[in-house]
């Protein structure tokens, strides 16, 4: 049945029915387009979601300092907290079954010169795990060591926009670079995800910096990681042991919320997950939705067809269809129309997110797209559902006695 | 060539039924040209769908060239009206987004012919309803008679036993009707079977029999001497 005279007669019937094609076409295309768009945007806005978190590790946790608001246990509020290296050392024994990677930090605003060129950072010093925390990508020379840190070593570890400024077109590595009057030597660049502010850092050895800088063992914060096999659950107790433990020593309040404040990724990325997955619903009906809307809209549309159609099908039988031909033609056709359609609302979507996608950056939609599979899926889905929704009238129609198809009215 | 036994047909309308057939006997010839008359709603349609399979009947025998018409599968109905008939209607039926030519071929494409094989068949019969020029215009394209003859065309191209034709000069003036008549005699002479409803006294005087039906039952029927289309035209 499916020769080429069979294929001229479904060709013949769309082109000479254009109306009626177009706008079954229409329905298809409109349909898959809109699912497309829709789910590209739902994506867009997931992946702006991971994208946010990329900079540092999802499994981070940042203690930081300040004045206590509350008196407690005889000492008065407004007391400074200042974290040193014992309390580093204390989370980091004490600690040890839960932290992964560990590190103190020490921020300082530095002015930086190398020959000509001079420029105002952001200093950092740190532990050597904090490369792992910050995600921080060495694509030259190395990153701060343990060695440095015994030896209290003058290097440093620059942004790649630091040497953009500074060394132009020189290999910084191995260079002197002068920050506020000391020269420091560069042992390596570094890359970050985070953006330019990440880049237009320097990082130096904690215990150098602790030296040049007032000679003493204060540190700004400690960052650390949970072990990852840490559930969310697990992590957040992690969490809020660690806070309790450290007002403990600090004698804070418990609900003091200013003086120790431990930060816990593991909060955030719960509520990120629990937003993930609502977002994921939301996709899936508006998606279920749009398909939906095009099953109903060809199922009306085959009935349509069917019934315009019902004369020439009782003419075609009196000359002599049988019923299978007849339910074929139109089933054919109608298959036909809608992978055409359904094609073409895919190219059209995909071509419309691609087009508008980088201008929805500022609508915290991020590299809006959806796989091809998903929307062959969908496409399949109409053509089973226009297959089904036709096939019964299509049946039905074949079955009438000519002469019912044929009465003029 | 068809014999008819006690043939009856009921039409439900609502609750009650109308009884349009009561008890049809009719046996018609090979090659014979036979007038069906009646007033209006006497049940020639009726009895012409049934004879062509468009319809059923709901009592009494029907044998077509020997077959007896019964519960047949729609399969094999389709296989004995592409086989033993072809129809003419009133109101033509033509395929309105098909040319005269593929019109035609139409039926020659259930049987499973190749395509050459179609159209050469399907020029034949146009050419020989005289619309050989014709062949690439739409129905929209002719007027009511040539419409007419593309049908005739298209009912005589798988070559049936049987042809069968209701009204066939109903939506035509006189002399267009004339023209048509003389053709169908013109076929009738070359030995084809054709029955024609009608309710124009004109046209019956033109075949060679003529039945009359009246309350569903057979009233009149006999041979009359066929009057010459072609004298009139
Ligand atoms: N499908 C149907 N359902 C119900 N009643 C019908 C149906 N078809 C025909 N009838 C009725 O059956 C009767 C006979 O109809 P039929 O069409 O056979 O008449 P006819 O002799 O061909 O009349 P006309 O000369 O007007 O064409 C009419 O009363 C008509 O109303
Ligand atoms: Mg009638």
């Amino acid at each position: 049945m499916f020769d080429i005279d069979f294929w001229r007669e479904i060709f013949q019937s769309i082109n000479k029915n254009r109306t009626r094609s177009l706008l079954s076409g229409f329905t298809v295309t409109f349909a898959i387009l809109l699912f497309t768009i829709l789910f590209g945007l739902a994506n867009g806005l997931s992946n702006t979601f991971a994208e946010a978190f990329v900079d540092d590790a999802a499994n981070a946790v940042f203690i930081r300092s300040g004045a206590t608001t509350k008196a407690y246990k005889g000492m008065q509020a407004g007391r400074r907290i200042q974290f040193r290296n014992e309390d580093y050392k204390y989370i980091k024994t004490d600690f040890d079954d839960n932290v992964e990677f560990i590190t103190s930090r020490i921020y300082k605003n530095v002015a930086a010169s190398f020959r000509n060129e001079k420029n105002n950072y952001s200093l950092r010093a740190v532990h050597p795990d904090h490369q792992y925390l910050e995600k921080t990508k060495v694509y030259k020379g190395r990153y701060i060591n343990q060695r440095d840190m015994d030896i209290k070593t003058k290097v440093v570890v620059i942004g790649k926009l630091v040497k953009e400024d500074l060394f132009l077109k020189v290999d910084p590595l191995g260079k002197y670079i002068n920050l506020s009057g000391i020269p420091y030597k560069v042992v390596g660049v570094f890359a970050d995800d985070g953006g330019d502010d990440e880049e237009r850092l320097l990082y130096m050895p904690l215990s150098t910096a602790q030296q040049v800088y007032g000679n003493n063992d204060y540190v700004d914060q400690i960052n650390l990681t949970y072990k990852p096999e840490l559930d969310f659950n697990q992590a957040i107790d992690f969490g809020l042991d660690l806070e309790k433990k450290l007002k403990e020593r600090f004698l804070v309040a418990p609900n003091d919320q200013r003086a120790v404040r431990v930060f816990n990724m593991a909060m955030q990325n719960k509520g990120i997950t629990q937003m993930t997955s609502v977002l994921g619903i939301i996709i899936l009906i508006i998606g279920m939705g749009t398909l939906i809307a095009g099953i109903v809209g060809i199922s009306n549309i085959m009935i349509f067809i069917v019934k315009e159609r019902t004369k020439e099908i009782g003419i075609r039988k009196a000359l002599g269809a049988s019923p299978k031909s007849i339910v074929a033609i139109i089933l054919i056709e109608s298959i036909f129309i809608t992978s055409i359609a359904g094609y073409f609302g895919l190219l059209l979507g995909v071509g419309i997110l691609e087009w508008a996608g980088p201008s929805l950056k500022t609508y915290f939609i991020t590299n809006p797209s959806v796989s091809t599979s998903l929307v062959i899926s969908a496409t399949l889905t109409l053509i089973g559902a226009g297959t089904l929704a036709g096939y019964l009238p299509a049946k039905k129609a074949s079955k009438i006695k000519p002469i019912v198809a044929l009465r003029d009215d | 060539m068809l014999e008819i036994k006690q043939l009856h047909k009921s039409y439900a309308i609502g609750d009650s039924s109308l009884h349009v057939l009561k008890g049809i006997d009719l046996s018609v010839a090979q090659g014979e040209m036979v007038a069906i008359m009646g007033s209006s709603g006497s049940g020639k349609s009726t009895l012409l769908n049934i004879i062509g399979m468009l319809d059923e009947a709901d009592e009494g025998d029907y044998i077509l060239d020997q077959v007896p018409i019964k519960n047949l599968t729609e399969k094999k109905a389709a296989i004995y009206r592409n086989k033993f008939l072809g129809f003419i209607f009133q109101s033509f039926n033509l395929i309105n987004y098909k040319n005269a030519l593929e019109n035609v071929a139409l039926p020659l494409y259930y049987q499973g012919l190749k395509r050459k094989e179609r159209q050469e068949k399907a020029r034949f019969h146009l050419q020989k309803v005289g619309l050989l020029d014709w062949e690439t215009h739409l129905p929209s394209e002719l007027s009511g008679g040539q419409k007419q003859r593309v049908a005739i065309a298209r009912a005589l191209a798988s070559d049936p036993k049987l042809l069968l034709a209701d009204e066939p000069t109903g939506a035509l003036d006189t002399t267009t009707s004339y023209d048509i008549m003389a053709f169908l005699q013109q076929l009738n002479d070359e030995g084809k079977t054709i029955l024609i409803v009608t309710h124009e006294e004109d046209i019956a005087a033109m075949c060679k029999r003529i039945v009359r039906l009246r309350d569903g039952v057979i009233m009149e029927d006999k041979k009359v001497t066929q009057v010459r289309a072609e004298l009139h035209v």
